[in-house]
């Protein structure tokens, strides 16, 4: 299940607990079939319930910034928590300028 | 350099068990009273190993992972974690930030660069048919 909010054509979805491996198969699969049915201008990633994110989180957030891209959307990463910020800063998501 | 307390695990290399081994070694290392930054970074580089044997090594096929870690006098980490899947052709390529076999999985290739900056040494040993060793090593700071 995911926690997500749709107005003014932007799709916010919360994230929480631990990304990994196992997780990110799920949260993908429920994110793309909103965008696909929502075809949002602006996908929104809320990180700050996200206790713990491996490199899987990464390949979500990469992948999700191409799912949006297709159709003309962009992506926002938003409310970061500080314990995640080591890993943001070494994938180099940082300079796809999508962090706010 | 005295061993003070060491423990192995053997599980399946389902992926809900990536989340067990994460549980499993941040118990173990708490009897050295890390950081939570500490705690964290060999949690996420545990995570990292344990996935690359679930998804490269068995190629999500059922096989056995294994994890022996230790604890030194020195409060130094040394966790061992041990698959007998495909194993790695070319290791420096495997290492390589960005390299990966499974993009249509979204793996973002980042499994050993996180292990090299989340952890003082990395050393992987790895043959093709007979399985990865990744041997991941941290120095806990001293008590304050």
């Amino acid at each position: 299940m995911l926690n997500t909010d749709y107005k003014d054509d932007i799709l916010t979805v919360f994230l929480s607990g631990e990304i990994d491996h196992n997780r990110a198969v799920g949260i993908r699969s429920a994110i793309d079939s909103q965008i696909n049915a929502l075809r949002p201008r602006r996908l929104e990633l809320d990180f700050s319930d996200v206790s713990f994110m491996d490199s899987s989180g990464i390949g979500l957030i990469m992948g999700r910034y191409r799912a949006v891209g297709l159709i003309g959307g962009d992506l926002r990463i938003i409310n970061v928590p500080d314990n995640l910020n080591r890993i943001i800063e070494l994938s180099g998501v940082t300079t796809l300028g999508v962090l706010r | 350099m005295n061993v003070i307390n060491e423990m192995h695990i053997r599980f399946q290399s389902k992926s809900t068990n990536e989340s067990f081994a994460r549980s499993v070694i941040s118990a173990f290392v708490l009897e050295l009273d890390p950081t939570i930054s500490e705690l964290a970074d060999i949690k996420t580089a545990v995570s990292e190993a344990v996935t690359n044997s679930i998804v490269h090594g068995y190629c999500r096929e059922s096989g056995m992972i294994y994890i022996d870690a230790k604890i030194t006098d020195a409060r130094k980490v040394i966790i061992k974690i041990r698959d007998k899947g495909i194993g790695i052709k070319d290791i420096s390529r495997a290492m390589q930030p960005l390299f990966t076999t499974a993009a249509e999985e979204e793996r973002a290739g980042l499994g050993f660069a996180v292990m090299q900056s989340f952890m003082d040494d990395v050393k992987v040993r790895s043959k093709p048919g007979q399985g990865t060793t990744v041997t991941l090593t941290k120095q806990i700071v001293p008590l304050r």
